[in-house]
């Protein structure tokens, strides 16, 4: 899952938290129901923080995940203020005009996935794009949680941590 | 090579701040010692998740610690690694860092300059795990290629040789277990981050004893291992610990479901630390955690303070020689001079005209310096190595490790110079009466 090496996007850490948040309604593109892939845990994990997790997957529509029915299609999901994609990059710029329909403010491209094409499309209507990254990986690294591992998080700071 | 440890701060401020943000409950300041055994899970679907390593999060401080894991997370941001795994000491700190890439049968590639203790394990303990340790010239490069084979899974050397003052091509080794596909551990404890980062010449894991310079002042035992966060561990075949699934945790495959970067150090708390259980107390990791926040003015002093021992020592009539690469006629002095930041350590040795007798002697004719089995204490440290920490060994592993007859070894602390010198040539006056 971590074969890309593209850069990835050059948003600060002070953005990256900004967007983690302001959104709330996170559709995820990709979802796996096998509990051992890394989408899954993604998205256990966030609803866990108290997003809503929305799962989007062909394959398995109509199944319940996480207590939520994963949609066949994005467009199915309604409204949503973030789209996360666990697609290869091929896929993402299909992915990217869709969340622009939704109306999501961020697409967020995850660890191994980049598209240029889908940021350019993104970016044109306005979203904010993250790419190659782990939205659990950024959370947990952000608001300390990932130093509880002994991870080095670069997050170095005197102030007192607020959600 | 070498990047930056941090984009916007440098290695003191680090060691100051790095993992210890105020406690977010009370504001505290000094970061608290979570005296602790176990931790109350939110409810059964937490305890589900944090069993399944699916969140974040403390169960048993065999495993996980948050006073351990501030320590944990400031040193690996001080040897710019992804992340970090204390230990109870430097020697499980040596079978951690292995736990993960070693099985009956594999091989690990030894530098033959080592602190005693550790050729003693790897040499006569690890074959009760059948763990077999290849020992070869630590100064040669070529003698680490040549004893790669296909069970070989690590090479291990120590960046600043203990006790001898031996100064470890780094560049070169890296180069040998890159082409060999196996990762380069080296251990930085006598060298520190302040003088010494590995990892910026290519080491893959880096291990201390954390109880010498880092904590810094001789009051805590403890160990640790780092990783770079960038072996190719994912479908690698020589390291099945981390690159096939892990049947106590359903079948998931640490390299694939946490990624390349962050697969070693979770395994090393999920797996090595919870089997091994060679865990870190808190208290000894809130004295590191002060300890380190020193770190880089006391390494100059105690560089600066050994130079002129060493200086004082070359010029003395009752001295053979002295084994110090801050000295310019050593012959370690230019690889000093490529891979020590500001000095060459504190540590080293040197040799008395008299032999073992002589050695005997002069450490217990000393007033100031402590005769101790101890490195990288703000006190000035003296041992007989023959008669003491290389006791153990053959006659001709003591020689091939630097430790003969003749040898003392100082770790020079931080009094006033000049008195550390005084206190030497006292003792050298009571072996001529």
């Amino acid at each position: 899952m971590l074969s890309v090496t593209t850069a990835t996007t050059q948003l600060s850490d002070r953005q990256i938290r900004d967007i983690l948040r302001s959104v709330r309604r996170i559709a995820v593109v990709g979802a796996s129901t096998n509990w051992k892939r890394p989408s899954f845990f993604v998205m256990k994990y966030l609803s866990q923080k108290g997003y809503q997790m929305l799962p989007v997957n062909p394959r398995v529509a109509g199944q319940t995940l996480l207590g939520e029915t994963v949609q066949a299609k994005l467009a199915d999901v309604g409204p949503v203020d973030m789209v996360e994609v666990f697609r290869r990059g091929e896929e993402a710029p299909a992915i990217a005009e869709d969340a622009v329909r939704c109306g999501a403010k961020v697409l967020w491209l995850q660890i191994g996935v980049a598209s240029e094409e889908a940021r350019d499309i993104a970016e044109r209507n306005g979203l904010q794009v993250v790419m190659n990254r782990c939205p659990k990986i950024e959370y947990s690294r952000l608001w300390g949680e990932l130093g509880w591992q002994g991870i080095n998080t670069g997050v170095i700071s005197s102030q007192r941590r607020h959600r | 090579m070498k990047k930056p440890l941090h984009p916007q701060y440098g290695f003191e401020t680090l060691a100051i701040h790095a993992g210890t943000p105020p406690e977010a409950t009370t504001g505290a300041r000094s970061f608290p010692i979570y005296q602790t055994t176990s931790y109350v899970f939110e409810d059964a679907d937490h305890a589900a998740s944090l069993f399944n390593l699916q969140t974040p999060g403390f169960i048993y401080s065999r495993l996980t610690n948050p006073t351990v894991a501030a320590l944990e997370e400031r040193l690996a941001t001080l040897e710019g690694g992804r992340g970090a795994t204390c230990t109870a000491s430097g020697h499980s700190s040596e079978v951690l860092a292995l736990f993960a890439l070693m099985s009956p049968g594999k091989e690990v590639i030894v530098a033959n300059k080592l602190y005693g203790g550790s050729i003693n394990l790897m040499g006569k303990s690890f074959q009760k795990f059948d763990w077999k340790a290849i020992f070869v010239e630590a100064t040669d490069p070529d003698a680490f290629r040549q004893a790669v084979t296909e069970n070989t899974r690590a090479i291990f050397v120590e960046s600043l040789a203990n006790p001898g003052g031996v100064v470890i091509d780094l560049e070169a080794i890296a180069k040998v277990a890159q082409e060999a596909g196996v990762p380069l551990i080296v251990d930085n404890t006598m060298a520190t981050p302040a003088l010494c980062r590995p990892i910026e010449w290519g080491a893959d894991l880096v291990t201390h004893s954390t109880t010498k310079f880092l904590s810094g002042q001789g009051n805590a035992v403890g160990g640790v291992v780092i990783d770079a966060g960038t072996f190719p561990w994912l479908g690698n075949e020589k390291f099945p610990s981390l690159s096939q699934p892990a049947t106590e945790y359903n079948g998931i495959t640490f390299a694939e479901t946490f990624g390349n970067d962050l697969a070693y150090t979770l395994y090393s708390h999920a797996v090595s630390l919870r089997d091994l259980g060679a865990t870190m107390s808190p208290f000894h990791a809130w004295l590191t955690i002060n300890g380190v926040e020193t770190l880089a003015l006391r390494m100059e002093r105690h560089c600066q303070n050994a130079q002129q021992v060493a200086e004082f020592l070359q010029g003395h009539p009752q001295v053979d020689w002295v084994s110090y690469a801050g000295l310019p006629d050593n012959s370690f002095h230019q690889l000093a001079s490529k891979y020590l930041e500001g000095g060459a350590g504190s540590v080293f040795t040197f040799g008395v005209k008299g032999g073992y007798e002589a050695g005997v002697k002069l450490v217990e004719s000393v007033e100031l310096h402590s005769h101790v089995a101890n490195i990288g204490d703000t006190r000035s440290l003296i041992i007989h190595p023959a008669s003491t920490t290389h006791r153990q060994l053959t006659d001709e592993q003591r020689v091939a490790a630097g430790a003969g007859p003749e040898v003392i070894r100082l770790s020079v602390g931080l009094e006033r110079v000049e008195d550390i010198i005084n206190d030497l040539d006292q003792a050298f006056q009571q072996l001529q009466q």
